[in-house]
């Protein structure tokens, strides 16, 4: 039975913590906002540079040799896996169901003795996936000290994969990401990114298949779609950053949300067998004085 | 002028700018051209220069674009761009403040990597004072 001063410590270290992840819960909402905003800022890009491929390459169909982003080498031997995550944790389980999804991958990915290698962007996913393929991490990338993630950012990280690839590092490269759904979820995702995964909108194209035939290319179609595939990975894994940081916010709000009203329960509970224990001092008191002066 | 020609300007983070206008001339990687209403369907990447957008007034915008391309379809015009700065923005003098740290950014790197970067950041301004 805890003494009466352990109840209080309790209750007032709880209290603590309760304030500080209602704090963080507050924080996290203000930055989801910025986070949702820029992600829907940075759509309109992205789907016009989708149309566009779709188009190219729906010109381009048939024809023999298109460039290698996007009919890949003829390989699947080595597998490049790029895992972006979060800086930060505490977010309940955000950073870990992207680093499950990339870990089981990698592990059917060995069991079918393909070579796997791996690029880490944010801490949290390279420490996650560290202690079981420490060896198979290439490379790492830190946004600690970035604050608003810029087009700059995820072109540092596209024009690494580019490198990587032109040297022959990897024949197939994957994306690991949260899709943001909305604020309680986020959908871990793979998104192929080398060679290009390009599904043409049913919508789209069949709108655009009427004006797409007499497109006029400046250069041609196929230094064009050598022009554009390099960027758009940039694109798609600029896309995908965005939509994590908005998902990392989300996931932290839903969690020090629960968090803040699990403390609250535990200071309710506290408060309770705090006072039972103060009337039962009181009652034990009362008893004994009672019963001394009866014994008078 | 009943017909405009819309016209959409998108980086990467955001739309940029979306109207209706009379014309824009494009800095197209085979050469310039105009792109007025009704245009033919062309889709054309574009090398860093300026975009020179003609209101439905007659007011001409000057805007700096660097990396991306530009599509015209049926619809109308758009253009992406990695970069793009509104020449009004642009200072001369700031310009060529940015122009001397750069070049001492080169001078003074000390490795390749960090030699690079800056050499890079040092091209990338030269392009701009040479667009303004």
């Amino acid at each position: 039975m805890p003494s009466l001063k352990d109840l209080r410590n309790r209750i007032s270290s709880v209290k603590a913590t309760q304030k500080i992840t209602k704090a963080m819960q507050m924080v996290a909402a203000a930055k989801l906002r910025k986070a949702q905003e820029a992600a829907e800022a940075a759509r309109p890009y992205a789907e016009r540079m989708d149309n566009v491929l779709a188009n190219l390459s729906q010109a381009l169909d048939g024809q023999e040799g298109g460039p290698e982003l996007m009919v890949g080498t003829g390989k699947s031997d080595v597998h490049l896996l790029l895992v972006a995550t979060a800086e930060r944790g505490l977010c309940g389980g955000f950073n870990s169901s992207i680093a499950r999804m990339a870990r089981n991958h990698a592990t059917k990915l060995i069991a079918d003795g393909k070579t796997v290698k791996i690029v880490c962007v944010g801490r949290k996913g390279q420490d996650a996936l560290k202690r079981q393929f420490g060896s198979h991490i290439i490379d790492f990338f830190n946004m600690r000290e970035v604050r608003q993630i810029g087009f700059t950012n995820a072109h540092d990280v596209g024009q690494r994969v580019l490198e990587l690839f032109e040297a022959g590092e990897f024949d197939v490269c994957t994306l690991f990401y949260s899709q943001f759904k909305n604020v309680m979820t986020q959908i871990p995702t793979t998104l192929q990114l080398i060679p290009a995964s390009i599904e043409a909108n049913e919508d789209d194209a069949v709108a655009a298949s009427g004006s797409q035939a007499c497109y006029e290319y400046e250069p041609e179609e196929k230094d064009l779609l050598e022009e554009l595939l390099p960027r758009n990975v940039s694109v798609q894994i600029f896309r995908a950053l965005l939509e994590n940081a908005a998902g990392e916010q989300g996931a932290r709000m839903s969690a020090m949300d629960s968090a803040t009203r699990n403390a609250g329960d535990m200071i309710d509970d506290l408060t309770m067998s705090y006072n039972r224990a103060r009337q039962a001092q009181i009652t034990k008191e009362l008893i004994e004085i009672i019963s001394g002066a009866e014994a008078l | 002028m009943a017909d405009l020609l819309k016209f959409e300007l998108v980086s990467p983070e955001r739309l940029l700018m979306s109207q209706d206008v009379q014309q824009v001339t494009v800095p197209g990687s085979e050469g310039e051209f105009t792109v007025l209403v009704r245009h033919a369907p062309v889709l054309s990447t574009m090398r860093p220069g300026t975009l020179s957008v003609v209101q439905d007034g007659g007011k001409e915008d000057k805007i700096f674009v660097r990396g991306g391309f530009a599509e015209v379809n049926s619809e109308g015009l758009t253009v992406l761009a990695e970069e793009a700065i509104h020449m009004d923005d642009l200072d001369r003098d700031a310009l060529a403040l940015q122009i001397k740290n750069a070049e001492e950014d080169v001078a003074d790197a000390s490795s390749d990597d960090k030699k690079a970067r800056a050499q890079e950041v040092l091209d990338h301004l030269r392009q701009l004072q040479s667009a303004v």
